[in-house]
């Protein structure tokens, strides 16, 4: 059985179809990459998959159970973590802290260990933290873990978004975009990490613009068109598909 | 998913100051409590000490709403409504049942939750500005039912609530280690994972709901400490007047408590504490402003949000490491 | 039955002159100003000023002179609402939407207790009253006052909708709603815009202050704390941001609160008022004619 498997899904806006019938699936520790011109239904996708929006028709599983009409906050709880297309970091708060956002649901610890520092209050917030240090040291980042993320350079809070995420130490991770807007030396640490992630044991379904990291990490591709599926299958096939190099270069039948 | 690949360590791990502004926090607050316990000793007239009570019972309002607009990002306009729902329920339980007002602490608290749950609970689902006038509302309404029913004495209120002790010192010492226990246990929920999660939702709800914080109930939790604050310290009010009527309860209260907050800086717990005093002294030394004074207070308002939107004592966001 | 019709619809076309400003504001740039009410106390109190300046009338006189003094006192609160919009709210545009909240609730406070500094803790008279002769219809008692009254609130109400959805102004205005920053890049001078918005919100909050005075009687400093909420809740009821929605509302809180009082009581009205507030707002937070908006992540 599949990790993720994703049937017919559709989502409109008022009369606007963003997503026309949706089909893949991803397998445990697999890299599956959604790609597709801008405003084909990408990020709503996995907004749908997160559960931010509700599909209008079609079926979302995680190893077999439905995830439409969940809170994200269930569907978080079941092994999904995501990161955002425009960063959304806890700006204000210091990136450590932004870090301990993902382990928090692992926290054991309640109101009143809180209010009266019990032992078990002072260990679950050192474990807290060590995780969170454990996983900025994972995706590598060496800036400055408490000042304020808002004031790391774009590159790093990108890192430090990836290792919220691990930290909610996920079976299912969705990357919107995480190379955009990097640096030739830095789409190339991405790569590795995609890759490390990957080597956790952790499934990841990627959005990306830039195919040539597409192509060299991911085992199959999906390509999304106005909403609909017009194509799904291995890189090397996939970059041959007549449909999406029509979609991609254009032809003058759609211009 | 296994997470313990070794990894290289990069970057400083250690925090700078940590220590150091760790122990500044605690003096801050050591010498805080000081100034307080030491302040009866300077002058221990009747005024002073109702001028000191008073003062002590607005930290303690102000720490409560700080949870909720500082911590959280909610902002309650009517949270007066909490303050006076903590001090009828005691005054009615203490005079109608004649119970000795310590007895009706626990069911103050089971009160204040629930009317936490009943503003909270619709409420929380809406967009912040929303909440905003919402909560204003509430804050009449419950205004305005007290002064409608009967078992709250209508316009006039209640009296004759029995005194916790007869000297006003005791009181004002009794009143002082209250409000310090209340500060502290806001300043660890603050720290903790709950007030994490507060901070998060204030940050970025969508990012927060993502990360498995189950939002609206997170929001609901920052409602019900507040209002457990508040309704406290509306039992300590009763206490210290012995007379309570709706005319204490107005929404000037509940935009002073949040000036108090708003000025010493939301989310920092000193500065809301010395918000507070300031708010509840100044009135008293600057007598001869009295028309002026509220006047001051607005303009100060949007002055602050828009010169120094953190506040006086800002809080850190080291703070919450 | 017709009686509490009609004292709804009268009291209800009060909320929904002042609605509209809350509603025009918070439509064009999403902040629910806090400190409406008070320009309507505002108004209420220049008109008064503006009065005692005239001097005494006759009462045959006093209807004419009281349009005069409408036209004066609208002019000046809406500058006064264009003022405070610059100083106040402007700064703050791209500012979090707590900070500009709080602000608005120190405008309020500084509305209101700037005028009990200047006029004193204590109702003023309003010089003039509308004596009026009342009339019978289908078993209600109307006086000519209310008639002419709600008629100046229905011909405000028809110019602002006129103006909303018939001129260019119109158009920006409803074109900043949806996209301020694509609007200045079509050319549109929002922060101009914005301010005439504030303007004629202001206005009409003006307007109806100085009709409450007159009708009532008397003024006071915090006489704009309960309709702002009032207000408020028309618009939600309505749907905030749209304009018919709003008119709509105010009638119909109007109503609502006439049947309410007559129920329950006068000195539950206001209990009432916002139980149906809280009710809208959970059950339909768009309001009536608003529309349903998915947000965007």
């Amino acid at each position: 059985m599949s990790l993720l498997s994703v049937e017919d899904l559709r989502l409109s806006f008022g009369g606007l179809l963003a997503i026309d019938g949706l089909t893949f699936s991803v397998g445990e520790a697999e890299i599956v990459s959604v790609i597709g011109p801008n405003g084909a239904g990408k990020t709503s996708a996995f907004n749908c998959v997160t559960g931010f929006y509700r599909p209008t028709s079609g079926r979302i599983t995680l190893r077999g159970k439905d995830l439409p009409g969940l809170r994200p906050s269930a569907i978080a709880g079941l092994g999904v973590a995501r990161t955002f297309q425009n960063l959304r970091l806890f700006g204000e708060l210091s990136v450590l802290d932004n870090v301990r956002a993902g382990s928090h649901l692992w926290l054991k610890q309640s109101v009143f260990d809180a209010l009266l520092h019990t032992p078990r209050y002072r260990r679950s917030e050192r474990e807290c933290t060590e995780q969170a240090h454990h996983w900025l040291d994972f995706v590598g980042l060496s800036g400055d873990r408490y000042s304020e993320a808002r004031n790391l350079p774009y590159g790093e809070q990108r890192l430090t978004e990836i290792a919220r995420a691990l930290a909610r130490r996920p079976d299912l991770l969705l990357l919107d975009e995480p190379a955009a807007g990097l640096n030739h030396g830095e789409k190339a640490e991405m790569l590795d990490l995609i890759r490390r992630i990957q080597a956790l044991g952790v499934a990841i379904v990627l959005i990306e613009h830039d195919m040539g990291l597409v192509m060299e990490v991911s085992e199959r591709v999906v390509v999304l068109n106005f909403g609909k599926e017009i194509a799904d299958g291995r890189p090397e096939d996939v970059r041959r598909n007549p449909a999406v190099i029509e979609a991609y270069l254009g032809s003058d039948a759609h211009a | 998913m296994t997470g313990t690949t070794k990894v290289r360590r990069v970057g400083n791990a250690k925090p700078p100051t940590r220590a150091s502004k760790l122990l500044q926090n605690r003096w801050a607050g050591i010498a805080g409590l000081l100034i307080a316990l030491l302040a009866p000793f300077v002058n221990a007239s009747g005024y002073a000490l109702s001028v000191m009570t008073s003062a002590a019972i607005f930290v303690m309002l102000a720490a409560g709403l700080n949870i909720v607009v500082g911590y959280c990002g909610l902002l309650d306009l009517g949270y007066v409504a909490f303050f006076a729902v903590g001090a009828y329920t005691s005054g009615v339980l203490s005079t109608r049942l004649d119970l000795p007002l310590l007895v009706t602490v626990p069911a103050v608290i089971v009160v204040t939750v629930i009317a936490g749950i009943i503003i909270g609970a619709p409420t929380l689902r809406l967009r912040s500005d929303y909440l905003a006038i919402v909560t204003l509302g509430f804050g009449e309404i419950i205004r305005i039912t007290a002064n409608n029913l009967d078992v709250t004495g209508g316009p006039s209120g209640i009296y004759g609530i029995p005194h916790l002790t007869d000297s006003p010192v005791v009181f004002y010492y009794v009143t002082v280690v209250v409000v310090s226990l209340a500060v502290l246990g806001a300043a660890r929920l603050g720290r903790s994972r709950l007030g994490r999660a507060w901070r998060f939702v204030r940050e970025d709800e969508d990012a927060a709901e993502a990360m498995g914080v189950h939002t609206y109930r997170v929001k609901l939790a920052a409602y019900i400490a507040g209002a457990v604050w508040g309704g406290l310290a509306g039992v300590l009010f009763a206490a210290q007047l012995s007379a309570i009527s709706p005319t204490s309860f107005t929404f000037l209260q509940s935009a002073l408590v949040l000036m108090a907050v708003v000025l010493g800086g939301m989310g920092s717990i000193p500065g809301v504490v010395i918000g507070a005093v300031v708010i509840s002294i100044l009135p008293e030394i600057l007598r001869d402003l009295a028309d002026y004074r509220f006047f001051i207070f607005g303009v100060l308002l949007i002055a602050v949000m828009i010169l120094r939107p953190q506040g006086l004592w800002p809080a850190r966001s080291k703070e919450v490491s | 039955m017709t009686q509490l019709v009609w004292n709804g619809l009268f009291v209800g076309s009060f909320y929904a002159l002042v609605a509209l400003g809350y509603s025009m504001v918070y439509g064009i740039i999403k902040l629910l100003n806090f400190a409406h009410g008070d320009l309507y106390m505002l108004g209420a109190f220049v008109g008064f000023a503006i009065l005692g300046a005239v001097g005494g009338v006759s009462s045959s006189m006093a209807l004419p002179l009281l349009l005069v003094v409408l036209l004066a006192t609208m002019v000046l609160t809406g500058l006064a609402g264009v003022a405070l919009e610059r100083v106040a709210y402007r700064p703050l545009r791209r500012a979090p939407r707590l900070s500009l909240l709080i602000t608005a609730v120190g405008a309020s406070f500084a509305l209101e207790y700037g005028m009990r500094a200047a006029a004193g803790a204590d109702p003023r008279v309003y010089p003039v009253r509308l004596g009026g002769t009342s009339v019978e219809v289908l078993g209600a008692r109307l006086t000519l006052q209310q008639l002419v009254l709600v008629g100046v609130a229905v011909v405000l109400m028809i110019g602002l909708n006129l103006l909303i959805t018939r001129t260019r102004e119109g158009r920006a205005m409803r074109a900043i709603a949806l996209d301020p920053r694509t609007s200045s890049l079509m050319g549109i001078d929002v922060n101009a815009v914005i301010s005439r918005t504030f303007f004629i919100g202001s206005a009409l909050a003006g307007a109806a202050g100085v009709m409450a005075g007159a009708y009532y009687g008397k003024i006071d400093f915090l006489m704009g704390f309960l309709i702002g909420l009032k207000a408020f809740t028309a618009a939600v009821i309505g749907g905030i941001g749209n304009i018919p929605g709003t008119m709509l509302g105010g009638l119909l809180l109007g109503l609502l609160e006439s049947f309410g009082t007559f129920w329950l009581g006068g000195e539950w009205r206001d209990v009432f008022a916002f139980g149906v507030l809280i009710l809208f707002l959970t059950v339909r937070p768009t309001g009536l004619l608003g529309e349903r908006v998915t947000e965007r992540v």
